[in-house]
This record gives structure tokens, C-alpha cells and sequence, in this order.
């Protein structure tokens, strides 16, 4: 990148395109190009800068003299801003001791490998009725009925459509219906606890269920997991492929449990816990809360030609 | 800039099954795929070598053409109806899983360069507050020499991690190759950050 600036600078601009090009083997995306040739600007002088501008959009363009094509498939999903996700290694919660790696994961500049994934054509399957957990047995389950319902978008606010929701949790008393969840509370016969739906064209999902339950854990002593909902999604590529758990507003135990804490950023993980929604309330039946999934976004868009003006 | 901070991974614990779990996803061949049909076989271990039976494997891969089911992916190959070319699967007690898919093709990376065959491999399990995501290449495969993420790991006991080795198949059952996942210590698999 510090080659780039400098080719930008003293206006050597063959090898400025062999080096853009070299970028895309590295993961440096189209914005990032974009930045150090506007720094350039400042150091170099506009027209400088504006003339690098023209050979890497060249670089980038299906005509730029054998580059590759920056086509939309080969744009990489953006990376996790800092301390917005958990780290692998996170001591107090004591099952990642044995099972983070002891490595950093290589980075690996996306290809169609990355930015491709399940479902384009997978879906079809899931029934609308899926999305209702309180209606797969004989009777209705014991609990707080509620609805949570939201968007899926990306980092810039874009609906993603028609992806798959899969969503997972214990029963009102805290008990999963799992053979190996041996928690002294009763089992539901009314309840499962898993729905799946597939978002609408404007990335909208709605599940009926009941609150989940708080339940202990051997964490350590006298750990309990506050409330929660598994979410799975998948999103458009193998690069946005999340799973995560929705909490719920003012619970007690999120401020000492170690896996929603897990997560440096403050704002990220306020963004964990739903909002109750009285709009999304249904009257004399069910409380509404609202939770939106943001996935990754796409690193770059294509460049804009305005420092040429 | 973006405008929204993405939800953050949390893990998926222990209780996935009920909601998870699809049996038949492990089997990508099931609708009667084009190609070679092959088993990928193996065990997720943790830093103690102990088995962990309760992960959940996924695997995306392209058809035997070297062409991904997706709308992003033009190439002038063929698509497989048959084929998806996604697959799940939960390990069992001893850690072990197996997925029964087909070779894929080649498929391109950045620039102009072609990547080996291989299978993108996400894993998620109790005790991981995000996915691992590796790959599966094939040890017999002469392209992985010219493959540009295997390039980029020039030690090669790490690079023998991304490797599947064909290991000997009872007569008349399907090619086998062995691809065991060490999350952490002794052989630690080689994890991507994509």
C-alpha cells in the first residue's frame, strides 16, 4: 500500500496499475486504493493525485490492458471492525480454554469461494408455519407468549433478502427439550423451541413464541445464562454465515455473564439485546420485541471518478 | 463508511440439535449429483486431543465443473441441478463426522490465478464465541501446487492440515478422505480469516 502511495506520488503510473492489480491478491480492497490516492492528493498535489485516479480505475476496469475485472462477485466482504465480535480466547468463559486456537487465523483475500454461499436455490422448503413455535404440538406451551420480529440488513443499512432464520431455545422454565440439558426444570410437552423462516425481499422475519427462561450453567458456581434466543442466519455469501443469541432488555444477568460479555465493544453488544416494542405488540395475546441482524457488508463500491472535477 | 455495526457472533452452545441438525444435510449426493462421489470423514479434537461431540460442520463447495450454485458465480461451466453443494452435519460423541458429496472442480481466485479444488469448511461449536472457517483440499491433487491460498503457508506441516488423505476404502465402497480438525495444540489445523 506504502508502494502504491509513493508510485501515486512521483507519477510513475505503469507500475502504479501492476501494483493495484497486485492488491487483489492481497485483500487490499477499491476503498482502501481509493484513500491512499486521496491522501496522495494531499501530499502530492490534485492533479497528481487525479491522474493516479484514472489508471487505477484502468487497473480495475475489464479493459485496463489484462486486470483482472473488479466485477461485483470478486468485491470482498468487508472485516470485523475492532472488538466488535468476541475474541476466540476468552477465559471466563471456560469452555473456549481447550477449543480457541492458539494461532491467529491466516487471512485469505476472498474469492468466489467467500463470496458465493448456500441458499440461492435451498430454501424452498421452509413452510410459513415453521415460524411458530407455540403451534407444533397438540396444545400451547406454558410461558409468556411473545413475537420478535425485525430486519436483516448489512453494514449499510440494505435489506438482505430471502435468506434463512434458524432459531433455537429453551422452553419458559429454562429447559431445553436436548437429552444432554439436565436442568432440574420441568419440560414443556407443548414445546420444541425450534422455528425457521426465510426473511422477505426486504429482509423481514417474525417469529411467534414464548420468553425463554433463564437457566444455570457449570461456568462456574451459581452461573446462570440470562434469557436468550439462538439465531442462525446465513445471509448472501460462505463471508456472512453468523450465529449468534438475541437477549432481553433489562435482564440482570447480562452484566455478569461471560458470553454476552465476551464482546469488547460496548455499543456491539448492546446491539444483542432486542428492544420491546409496543408497536409490535398484539393486544390481549402477545408482547412484541423488535431485534435487527446486521451482516457484513460489501468492502467496496465501485470508484467514484468526483476527484476528477 | 458503514453505517451499522454487524451483530456480533455469540456461540452456538450445546443445545443446537433440535434446532439444527438436519441428518440428510450430510449428504450433498442425495438427489443423484454429477462427479466423482467421495466421503469426507474425520474427527474435531480440542488442545487435549479429546474429542468434541458437540460441534456442527458445514461445507460449501463447487460442482464438479468447478462452478458454485450461486448468482454471483458466471462462469461459462455448467450448473449441477442436483448438486447444491452446501452440507451440515453435527459430530457425534467421539468427535467424529462424514459427509458424502463429490470431488469438486477448480474454481478461480483473485487475478488470474485458478485455486485447486477444495471445500470451504465453517465450524462451530460450545466453547467457540465465533466460527473457524478452513479448507479442505485433496493431498492427491496436483493442482495444489499452483494454489494461491496454499501458497501463502509455506511451512509444511501446516500446510499438511488443509490436506485430505485418501485413505483405503473397503472394496466397492466410495473413495475416503480423512480430514481431521484440531482446534487448538499438537497438529492445530491452519484456520482462515475471511
Amino acid at each position: 500500500m506504502l508502494t502504491i502511495a509513493m508510485l501515486a506520488a512521483l507519477g510513475h503510473h505503469d507500475e502504479l496499475k501492476l501494483h493495484i492489480r497486485a492488491t487483489q491478491n492481497t485483500g487490499v480492497t477499491q476503498d482502501e486504493v481509493k484513500e491512499i490516492l486521496l491522501k496522495a492528493a494531499v501530499y502530492a498535489g490534485v492533479p497528481t493525485a487525479n491522474a493516479a485516479f484514472k489508471h487505477a480505475l484502468k487497473a480495475y476496469s475489464a479493459d485496463g490492458e489484462g486486470g483482472h475485472a473488479m466485477t461485483e462477485s470478486s468485491v470482498p466482504y468487508r472485516h470485523e471492525r475492532a472488538g466488535t465480535h468476541p475474541p476466540y480466547l476468552h477465559a471466563a468463559y471456560g469452555s473456549t480454554v481447550k477449543r480457541a486456537p492458539s494461532r491467529a487465523p491466516l487471512p485469505l483475500a476472498q474469492t468466489l469461494s467467500e463470496t458465493t454461499g448456500p441458499g440461492a436455490n435451498g430454501w424452498s422448503w421452509v413452510g410459513a408455519e415453521m415460524a411458530d413455535l407455540t403451534r407444533q404440538h397438540k396444545g400451547t406451551p406454558i410461558g409468556e407468549r411473545m413475537i420478535v420480529a425485525g430486519r436483516v440488513l448489512d453494514e449499510d443499512g440494505r435489506p438482505v433478502p430471502n435468506t434463512l432464520l434458524e432459531i433455537w431455545q429453551c422452553n419458559a422454565a429454562g429447559r431445553y427439550i436436548h437429552p444432554n440439558d439436565h436442568h432440574d426444570a420441568p419440560l414443556d410437552p407443548n414445546f420444541t423451541g425450534a422455528g425457521r423462516m426465510v426473511c422477505n425481499e426486504r429482509g423481514a422475519y417474525r417469529f411467534l413464541t414464548v420468553k425463554p427462561g433463564a437457566y444455570p450453567w457449570r461456568n462456574t458456581k451459581n452461573a446462570w445464562r440470562p434469557a436468550h434466543i439462538h439465531f442462525s442466519v446465513f445471509g448472501p455469501a460462505f463471508a456472512t454465515r453468523l450465529i449468534t443469541q438475541m437477549y432481553f432488555p433489562g435482564d440482570p444477568l447480562l452484566a455478569i455473564d461471560p458470553i454476552f460479555q465476551s464482546t469488547p465493544d460496548a455499543d456491539a453488544r448492546a446491539s444483542l439485546v432486542a428492544a420491546y416494542d409496543p408497536e409490535l405488540s398484539e393486544p390481549e395475546w402477545a408482547l412484541g420485541y423488535r431485534w435487527d441482524i446486521v451482516l457484513r457488508g460489501r468492502a467496496a463500491t465501485p470508484v467514484q471518478t468526483d476527484a476528477e472535477h | 463508511m458503514p453505517v451499522r455495526t454487524t451483530t456480533a457472533s455469540q456461540t452456538i452452545g450445546p443445545f443446537f440439535h433440535d434446532g439444527l441438525d438436519h441428518p440428510a444435510w450430510s449428504d450433498l449426493t442425495a438427489g443423484g449429483a454429477l462427479g466423482q462421489k467421495i466421503r469426507i470423514e474425520g474427527r474435531v479434537l480440542d488442545g487435549d486431543g479429546q474429542p468434541i461431540g458437540d460441534a456442527m460442520i458445514e461445507i460449501w463447495q463447487a460442482n464438479a465443473a468447478g462452478r458454485y450454485d450461486h448468482p454471483e458465480d458466471s462462469q461459462a461451466k455448467p450448473l449441477d441441478p442436483n448438486f447444491r453443494g452446501f452440507g451440515r452435519v453435527g459430530t457425534a460423541k467421539d468427535g467424529f463426522y462424514r459427509f458424502t458429496t463429490i470431488r469438486p472442480g477448480p474454481v478461480p481466485g483473485r487475478g488470474n490465478a485458478m485455486q485447486a479444488p477444495h471445500i470451504n469448511v465453517t465450524i462451530f461449536a460450545r466453547g467457540l464465541l465465533k466460527r473457524l472457517v478452513t479448507r479442505v483440499y485433496f493431498a492427491d491433487e496436483p493442482a495444489n501446487a499452483a494454489d494461491p491460498v496454499l501458497g501463502t503457508i509455506e511451512d509444511p506441516s501446516l500446510r499438511r492440515t488443509l490436506m485430505a488423505e485418501a485413505s483405503v476404502a473397503k472394496s466397492g465402497s466410495l473413495p475416503i478422505y480423512r480430514f481431521d480438525i484440531v482446534l487448538q495444540g499438537k497438529g492445530e489445523t491452519v484456520f482462515f480469516d475471511v
